[in-house]
């Protein structure tokens, strides 16, 4: 695997020099390199807010879609069923198309692309959230309940301060994972217009002929980013453990 | 009329079933205020189930449950008597193991709105003296020992000021070392009069704080008598039985 890393960085290297290549777009000790590297990266600011916006509006619909599935009530259990399965099944590309074009239509209402974007990709994400938080909670053992009962919780305190704190340290990896997932997928809203990372570089990629050496900046921008979450939810996750100190 | 009233826990003829498994069969108890009541049987015989359909962790499906005069009935108000009255001590201890020992003593109080967060603590480390522990109170569950995590456990139940406690088995899931420190902090508990009712296989402890003793088998009450008399005269085959298997020779 390793070897083969090396292949792969080795070729590009080597085409950097041949005629072919055209790394001036990017090379940041010209001018115009800059000017064109500062413009691929002027869409972080859209595929962060993006992103984080979605994510926190999917993790709350999320849980609160995962509290009635676990419910002994078969209707709540029911709702929570048909939201999981019919939001799963529709891909997020279609997801984004309809919430922009359809949705508004629908209710009469205008909206941005970049709501269009957040409510598309969180609703695509939280059947997922949903079934995280649904096999967390489930995981706490039911003498955590029972204790809460004991010392007079009611559901909301017993979920609050007993049953979340516990599953949320256990799903957090999970949780991490959706995370990176929807900084990737947020790459799609590209497709209506959000001037976020992509749309940056597929609009450079049409002024300036060079969609390898654009397009290898884009992808190296999405590692990056995304290494750097991952590290953030390491590190969380090592907080909590220790706080909790179980062994 | 007067003893009458003293019955905090009356259970008429409860029913309970698990499917097609009956758990419990027609069972009639009474405990008196500040009477000791211990629980015996083998296991499966339902003497966990009964207590538990008293602070209603497990829902009876027949006959009627009264907590301190309230009839058990699913209400908000039977919960709160319930809340009122009853604290409850399981085998496996059930500590929250991402709280402090104080913040799982201090939750249930505070968030019941009887007191602030610090008449909560000067509680908790009220009752964390009592049972032995007070140096423990900044720990995590899962630093303390068996013995201890028990008597966390105990003390949680003590910060809610119920009239009854119920215990489950308590110290069936310790290593045998640690069996007295728990036993030690429920005598004293039974001497300071509260009404106790206990799951437990420990008969010296019964012998020593048990006002009355039941004797439990396939769901039903098989005897129910004075301690002195359960232990030197048990009328019925099957308890003399019982008692042979599990008394020290």
């Amino acid at each position: 695997m390793n070897k083969l890393i090396l292949v792969v960085v080795a070729v590009l290297l080597l085409g950097g020099c041949s005629d072919d290549w055209g790394w001036y777009v990017v090379d940041p000790t010209t001018k115009q390199g800059i000017t064109n590297l500062k413009f691929l990266a002027s869409g972080l600011y859209y595929t962060v807010l993006l992103s984080v916006t979605a994510i926190v509006i999917s993790v709350i619909t999320g849980l609160l879609v995962a509290l009635p599935g676990l419910s002994s009530n078969r209707y709540l259990r029911g709702f929570n069923r048909v939201y999981v399965e019919v939001v799963r099944a529709v891909p997020i590309l279609v997801m984004i198309l309809w919430v922009y074009y359809g949705l508004p239509q629908l209710l009469g209402l205008s909206m941005t692309v970049f709501w269009a974007g957040v409510i598309a990709l969180a609703l695509s994400d939280s059947a997922f959230e949903a079934e995280i938080f649904r096999a967390g909670i489930q995981s706490i053992d039911k003498g955590q309940y029972e204790a809460s009962h004991t010392i007079a919780l009611n559901y909301v305190d017993t979920m609050r301060f007993i049953i979340l704190p516990q599953a949320i340290r256990r799903i957090l990896p999970a949780l991490g994972n959706q995370l990176v997932y929807m900084l990737k997928m947020s790459s799609l809203v590209s497709v209506i217009g959000m001037q976020e990372l992509t749309r940056k570089a597929n609009e450079l990629v049409v002024t300036e002929y060079r969609p390898l050496e654009i397009y290898t900046v884009l992808l190296l921008e999405y590692l990056v980013l995304i290494l750097i979450v991952s590290a953030g939810v390491r590190k969380l996750e090592r907080k909590l453990k220790t706080n909790q100190r179980e062994s | 009329m007067q003893a009458a009233e003293q019955k905090v826990i009356k259970v008429k003829q409860i029913s309970k079933f698990f499917g097609d498994f009956q758990a419990l069969n027609n069972v009639s108890i009474e405990v008196g205020l500040g009477e000791r009541v211990v629980v015996c049987g083998p296991s499966g015989s339902g003497k966990s189930t009964l207590i538990r359909c008293i602070n209603q962790l497990e829902v009876h499906d027949g006959g009627v449950i009264e907590i301190d005069g309230t009839t058990l009935d699913g209400s908000r108000n039977s919960l709160r008597a319930i809340h009122a009255n009853v604290g409850m001590v399981f085998q496996q201890f059930n500590l929250f193991p991402h709280l402090s020992v104080l913040d799982n003593l201090t939750l249930g109080p505070v968030r019941s709105g009887k007191v602030t967060q610090s008449e909560a603590r000067d509680l908790a480390m009220n009752y964390l003296e009592r049972v032995r522990i007070p140096e423990q109170a900044e720990k995590f569950p899962a630093q303390l020992s068996g013995g201890q995590q028990q008597r966390v456990a105990i003390a949680r139940s003590l910060c809610m000021e119920p009239k009854i406690m119920l215990f489950d088995e308590p110290t069936s899931a310790l290593d045998p070392e640690m069996i007295n420190e728990v036993l030690d902090v429920m005598v004293e508990l039974a001497e300071s009069g509260m009404t106790m009712v206990c799951v437990t296989h420990e008969m010296g402890f019964a012998r020593r704080v048990a006002d009355t003793m039941v004797f439990m088998d396939y769901g039903q009450i098989v005897e129910k008598s004075d301690t002195d008399k359960f232990f030197r005269n048990p009328e019925s085959d099957r308890c003399q039985e019982f008692l042979q298997q599990i008394l020290p020779h």
